[in-house]
């Protein structure tokens, strides 16, 4: 889950975490009717400058020609969280690659919109019939935004960087699989694994993986250079990202569309709401305040549209601690729970049920949810034969994120009914968590999101916070990863769904949903999220 | 009076430096690696030791301290764990908003409070001070970032007149930035405005009853010279301390309606280091802050010094 799991819980909720808290919920439902007045009010306001905007356009339309309407040529994007540093190669926080991954990095080859390998910087590819060995023919003509060249020797430079001893890359396992890699002549990277990694041209595709040149890799923290459609233009820490079009873009078939994009940062979800009412921003393409959506949905300034992120939202339970031990007390707590009503109160129903660590956009997905549908008899009576007759009391801790908090306490209510007593510690995230939770395993159970796509592996780690053992899950995993035929990988993580879906290492409850939110007129945004991304090249003004 | 000022001077220097040792420990024992916090949970324990080598976060606790106070004599803040640049100018960013923030509050929460506490007082017992009073409540009842939410509602999304939120910076134009500062520093003059009536009424209506009030009177001066020439210049004494109290907290305590308007503010940048454990910027974010408060209780103190000259013979 990486900084993943951090990021995404914290663009749910927002460094405002504290304020919201202190305002509790009569300030809530106060905070709730002012935004359907401003609703209100809005769509009056709107009815009226319609009129008279359309009878200037009526009386402007005779005097000049089209031309004149030039559509608008840049762009304000909100996010919640500000990004620690530019460089996706350098730290994990989901927000790096929200800002930077196709804005002005790129990698050898990209994921699109339905999650798909896409080539980029390699034109094609060609593995060997043993799957070791893959070689790439490079695009040639691509320069970086400093003027430096791309060729297989940068390429070799940046996986060399990424894997080396010194790496702080926060995905260096999806390297070291790699034994070597070669640049054969300026269009040919050739890199040999010691294994076959089926998953390997996936990973190519993640914001960890882009390409950097030796000259600016140093800096690309502060002053990032890639070679994407978009170049640094300024930071203004605690407020706004800008970029700029590159004119020198080496793809003039595809350049990016809109001249200039500002990313702005703003935690407070009612601000968010405010920020996108009053035209500051343009888009949210991850709106942070499910409650408020709707206003939105009915506003037809706006286009609301639900998509699907990587981010499942989980309660992991220690399986090397009583009782979670036993796979018949995992089980009948995943009955104990409606996870289309714990979805209602903690997100506004907005969400997807899951049955296992894989969400709808991923390859391979199996619907897992009827596994162990909510159903209390049976739960109260898989209690029983695990010896819990009378149920049991254990904490759960709980990271400051609405989502969790609010999850946490349906969950509470919902597992009262099986005699099954839940006392809530708020933990705070990612501090006190990590250390806590990850690196101590001191908890019974605790619940995050893990926004990092295709992350079932997560599970076969035997030093991973859930302490799930489980010698054939690993072993399928494993096939998995090293078989290079699609079909066939796709259903080896079938049966590893499965497997979760049985075993419940972790209460599997959500999908979040990715919430965006944008000005009518603007097209081109990713519905969906198959990897934490603002890919903004195809982004324009259209009327 | 110089030995007094050279004396109040040398304290404020011991007191930075015992800060700076309390500030370093008491953040050094926080739960929370600011490099595991970085790389994640898919970290690898050679990733992680690479990047705290990196960070400096291998060397002891002396070293770290000395290094840390070493740089600071010599105007070197560290680098910024989170942004990988100079905490010095992010933090003269982060003032650049926060102190034209907290000047442009304590001048409104001023233009509001003294005229109308002043006239409360005088006309005590009057439907005016009734009014003042009310307001004074309701004004320090309401909290700030309340009060941010509604003068958005109202100015930003009704009106249209002021952005939502966020700080064009100061190279878009004085009139832009200024725009931009209004709202939050209504909402936190609003709350201050609140006390500084009150202060400003308590200290006019008991002054009116003190002996040399009544001397003034007695030599059979007017209403108007007795309340601008004898009260108002003796009431600025408590004015001042709480003035004094409120920029402190404004410069501080603003977190919240930072984060209503999506200022980057100090308060905000402080915060955010808690969270991301970038302890280099919180060390030195907190030792900027006790050194305001010191340095303006130092002000408040020369302004007692000028406003009555029986203190400037005082030990």
């Amino acid at each position: 889950m990486g900084f993943a799991v951090g990021e995404a819980a914290a663009r749910a909720r927002g460094p405002a975490g504290a304020s919201r808290g202190v305002q509790g919920l009569g300030l809530r439902a106060v905070v709730l009717m002012a935004g359907r007045v401003v609703g209100a009010v809005g769509l009056l306001r709107h009815c009226g400058r319609r009129a008279v905007v359309a009878a200037l356009a009526l009386s402007w339309c005779a005097v000049l020609s089209p031309a004149a309407f030039a559509a608008r040529s840049d762009v304000v994007v909100g996010m919640a969280i500000e990004p620690q540093g530019l460089d996706p190669t350098g730290a994990a926080p989901v927000a790096i690659g929200q800002v930077t991954w196709q804005n002005i990095y790129q990698g050898l080859v990209r994921i699109d919109r339905d999650g798909k390998i896409q080539p980029q910087l390699a034109e094609r590819w060609t593995v060997s019939d043993d799957g070791r060995t893959y070689t790439f023919a490079l695009r040639q003509g691509v320069k970086f935004h400093n003027g430096e060249a791309f060729d297989a020797s940068t390429a070799k430079f940046a996986l060399d960087r990424a894997r080396g001893a010194n790496s702080t890359n926060p995905q260096k396992q999806f390297f070291s699989v790699i034994d070597a890699v070669t640049a054969q002549d300026p269009a040919t990277l050739v890199v040999t694994l010691k294994e076959p990694a089926g998953n390997l041209l996936y990973w190519l595709g993640w914001p960890a993986s882009v390409m950097v040149e030796p000259k600016s890799a140093q800096v690309n923290k502060t002053e990032p250079v890639g070679t994407g459609p978009f170049k640094f233009v300024r930071w203004a820490k605690g407020d706004r990202i800008v970029l700029e079009r590159d004119p020198n873009y080496w793809n003039a078939a595809q350049p990016a569309r809109i001249q200039r994009v500002t990313f702005r940062f703003i935690g407070d979800p009612q601000a968010q709401a405010a920020a996108l009412r009053a035209g500051d921003v343009d888009a949210f393409p991850e709106f942070g305040a499910p409650e408020l959506y709707g206003n939105f949905q009915k506003d037809n300034r706006f286009v609301a549209v639900v998509g699907n992120t990587e981010l499942k939202v989980v309660a992991g339970m220690n399986n090397q601690r009583k009782p979670f031990d036993d796979k018949r007390v995992r089980q009948a707590l995943m009955l104990a729970i409606d996870r289309p009503l714990l979805i209602e109160g903690a997100w506004s129903g907005l969400g997807q049920a899951i049955g296992s660590h894989y969400t709808p956009n991923d390859p391979g997905f199996v619907d897992l949810t009827g596994v162990y549908a909510s159903d209390k008899a049976k739960a109260r009576s898989l209690l029983s034969e695990a010896g819990y007759p009378n149920g049991f009391t254990f904490t759960i801790k709980v990271p400051q994120m609405s989502y969790a908090t609010r999850s946490a306490e349906v969950l509470q209510a919902m597992l009262a009914e099986i005699g099954v007593t839940m006392t809530i510690v708020p933990t705070e995230f990612p501090a006190k968590w990590v250390s806590e939770v990850m690196t101590g395993h001191d908890f019974d159970m605790t619940i995050v999101g893990h926004a990092e796509p295709m992350d079932i592996g997560i599970y076969a780690r035997p030093d991973y916070y859930f302490g799930y053992r489980n010698a054939a899950f690993n072993d399928t995993i494993r096939r998995a990863e090293q078989t290079t035929d699609e079909e066939g990988r796709l259903r080896l993580y079938g049966e590893a769904q499965t497997m979760l879906a049985e075993d419940v290492p972790a209460l599997f409850l959500f999908v979040m949903p990715k919430l965006g939110i944008w000005d009518r007129k603007l097209k081109g945004f990713w519905a969906n999220e198959p990897i934490p991304s603002n890919d903004l090249t195809e982004v324009v003004w259209e009327d | 009076m110089i030995a007094l000022i050279g004396r109040r001077a040398a304290g404020l220097v011991l007191t930075l430096a015992l800060v700076s040792i309390v500030v370093f420990v008491v953040t050094d024992v926080l739960p929370g690696d600011p490099a595991a916090i970085m790389l994640g949970t898919s970290a690898r324990p050679d990733t992680l030791a690479a990047l705290r080598q990196e960070l400096g976060l291998d060397q002891p606790a002396i070293a770290r301290y000395l290094a840390w106070v070493g740089g600071l004599l010599t105007g070197s803040f560290g680098t910024s764990i989170t942004y990988g640049v100079p905490v010095a100018g992010l933090i003269a960013e982060r003032l650049a908003v926060t102190l034209p923030l907290a000047g442009l509050s304590i001048v409104i929460a001023m233009i509001l409070a003294l005229p109308l506490g002043i006239a409360a007082g005088y006309r005590r017992d009057e439907p005016l001070d009734y009014g003042a009073m009310a307001f004074a409540q309701t004004a320090l009842t309401l909290p700030n970032f309340w009060i941010g939410l509604i003068l958005i509602l109202i100015f930003s999304t009704w009106l249209g007149w002021f952005p939502a939120g966020g700080f064009p910076g100061w190279s878009a134009g004085l009139l832009k930035a200024l725009q931009a500062l209004l709202l939050p520093a209504v909402a936190l003059a609003l709350p201050q405005a609140g006390i500084l009536t009150r202060v400003a009424r308590t200290a006019i209506v008991e002054l009116a009853g003190d002996d040399f009030v009544r001397a003034a009177r007695g030599k059979g001066l007017s209403q108007h010279v007795i309340l601008w020439r004898h009260i108002v210049p003796n009431a600025l004494v408590p004015i001042i301390t709480i003035l004094g109290l409120q920029f402190t907290f404004l410069i501080a305590g603003a977190v919240l309606v930072e984060n209503v308007f999506s200022l980057p503010g100090l308060g905000r940048l402080a915060f955010q280091a808690v969270a991301q454990r970038d302890l280099v910027v919180l060390q030195s974010v907190i030792l900027l802050f006790a050194t305001l408060v010191i340095v303006v209780n130092f002000l408040v103190d020369l302004c007692y010094l000028l406003l009555d000259p029986r203190l400037r013979d005082a030990r």
